[in-house]
């Protein structure tokens, strides 16, 4: 295929998406930065980033009328991609200041990391750094990536899916937590690709080549 | 596990770097972007941007500097320097900055480290901490009390612990009565991500992180801790980042002049963390 397959990176003004934008391009993606459902529709591809505050972006994606979008392109056979907050959002629910309903894709909670000590070694919150993500299952993504790679984190919240069959990547942290879950057209990391140097250029590589495929 | 991270960083003068960086063959060696394409390619784990552009009108280069970095590197990108109000910080992570860091205003507003952690989140707001070894200890005491009039609700409480450091502000020059570790802690609480802790004694000497400054910090808080000020071998980085009690304990260690100067590459430095026993990100042998 010549053409560059079409990715909706959706903007509900929740940050600067211009590393997303410039990484997804590299990757051989047409990428277009937009908060119009018709567009959402269209693309071949769908990216949801999101850095900031959970029930802040929840609100900004139902009043631009794109938690619907979001919800008939996790529906269809069209590729998806959430980043961080964007994997946040797809669950049931998060206690990030007070409690708020996610997109609800899949089951579970999204809660913060609490602080513990372990061996004198506190647990800072939030997370950041970079970290080993273990990758698990036969998702379409993963047949061309390492079975383990380092990336880039910041967050203080995580996701806890009720159905551990969703999860395709697990990570370290003082106690193992989920840093990437998937269904058969979604797939979604707690990292940052766009900030992880080679290992993210892989990980947008996978889903440039899974856009086309599909 | 969460690695130990490596930061570069680059003080910018009017969209130049400055203090010289002389390691490069065929890039301009003053252009901030070409600097950081540089380091990224080494696989720094994250790089720092210090504006000290003393002229206001010339302030708004940065924005552009940043904006040309986050559009050629792919690493996390942290820049500080001049940063005032909520409106800067906003503005700094629009023109593509990961993070932004506070160091003067978050020390004369209180509050604006609760206001922009309630607005911006927590996760991209860094606090910056210039911090001195107290010599005279009245004269601390009497600055302390001036202080503690100014700002009563978050003055520190002098009764209850003897201050070691006093946190200075406008790049250095002005001290400012207050304790530290204490304010490291206040900051904290107050919803500071993280801190980027230099020590004025030891910056620029190469001599070693001052270990008993970066420890008591990090003992004090439960958010990351950068340690600045004195990185001038592996082996001082590595002091730095030791969780172990003789150690500092902090999460990431900058540096400046150990990379500029060419004195050893960033692959090469963290190979020798990795031999004195700190969890640092190599690359992966045996993959596949």
């Amino acid at each position: 295929m010549n053409q560059r397959p079409s990715i909706a990176l959706i903007d509900y003004g929740a940050g600067n998406l211009k590393s997303v934008a410039k990484a997804l391009d590299r990757s051989g993606l047409k990428v277009e930065v937009t908060s119009a459902s018709e567009k959402v529709a269209k693309a071949d591809g769908v990216v949801l980033p999101g850095v900031g505050a959970f029930a802040d972006a929840m609100g900004k994606l139902r009043d631009l009328r794109l938690d619907e979008s979001v919800r008939s392109a996790l529906d269809s056979s069209r590729p998806y991609l959430g980043l961080c907050l964007g994997l946040q959002l797809l669950f049931e629910e998060s206690s990030e200041h007070g409690s708020t309903r996610g997109l609800e894709y899949f089951r579970g909670q999204v809660t913060r990391f609490e602080e513990i000590a372990e061996n004198s070694v506190k647990r800072r919150v939030p997370h950041i750094g970079w970290n080993l993500v273990h990758f698990r299952g036969s998702h379409p993504m993963l047949r061309n990536l390492p079975d383990k790679d380092y990336f880039y984190f910041v967050h203080s919240y995580r996701a806890v899916p009720d159905d551990k069959e969703v999860i395709v990547g697990v990570s370290d942290y003082q106690e193992q937590f989920v840093s990437a879950v998937a269904s058969e057209t979604c797939f979604a990391a707690q990292f940052h690709p766009e900030k992880s140097q080679a290992a993210g250029r892989r990980l947008l590589d996978a889903f440039a080549s899974w856009v086309r495929e599909a | 596990m969460l690695t130990k991270r490596i930061i570069p960083c680059l003080d910018v003068d009017a969209g130049r770097v400055v203090k010289g960086v002389r390691y490069v063959d065929h890039v301009d060696a003053g252009d901030p972007v070409e600097v950081a394409r540089h380091y990224d390619e080494q696989e720094a784990d994250e790089i720092t941007f210090l504006d000290i552009t003393a002229s206001h009108e010339r302030r708004r280069i940065i924005f552009d500097v940043v904006s040309r970095t986050a559009e050629s590197v792919f690493m996390p990108l942290t820049v500080g320097g001049g940063v005032r109000e909520i409106q800067d910080i906003r503005d700094l992570l629009n023109a593509g900055a990961d993070k932004v860091s506070v160091m003067t205003a978050a020390v004369e507003k209180p509050d604006l480290i609760v206001e922009a952690a309630q607005k911006i989140g927590s996760a991209n707001l860094l606090v910056a901490i210039d911090a001195k070894r107290i010599d005279n200890y009245d004269e601390f005491l009497s600055r302390a009390r001036k202080h503690k009039r100014k700002f009563p609700s978050t003055a520190v409480d002098l009764e209850s612990e003897l201050a070691h450091w006093e946190v200075y502000t406008h790049g250095g020059r002005i001290p400012t009565g207050i304790s530290a570790v204490g304010y490291a802690r206040r900051m904290a609480q107050n919803g500071a991500g993280e801190l980027l802790l230099t020590s004025m004694d030891r910056d620029g000497t190469k001599s070693g992180y001052d270990l008993a400054l970066v420890r008591s910090v990090v003992d004090a808080v439960n958010i990351p801790v950068i340690a600045s000020g004195g990185g001038g071998s592996p082996e001082s980085l590595a002091a730095a980042l030791d969780d172990s009690p003789g150690g500092g304990g902090a999460q990431a260690a900058l540096a400046a002049s150990i990379f500029h100067f060419g004195e050893i590459t960033v692959p090469a430095l963290k190979e020798r963390l990795f031999e004195l026993g700190i969890p640092v990100r190599r690359a992966l042998v045996g993959n596949n």
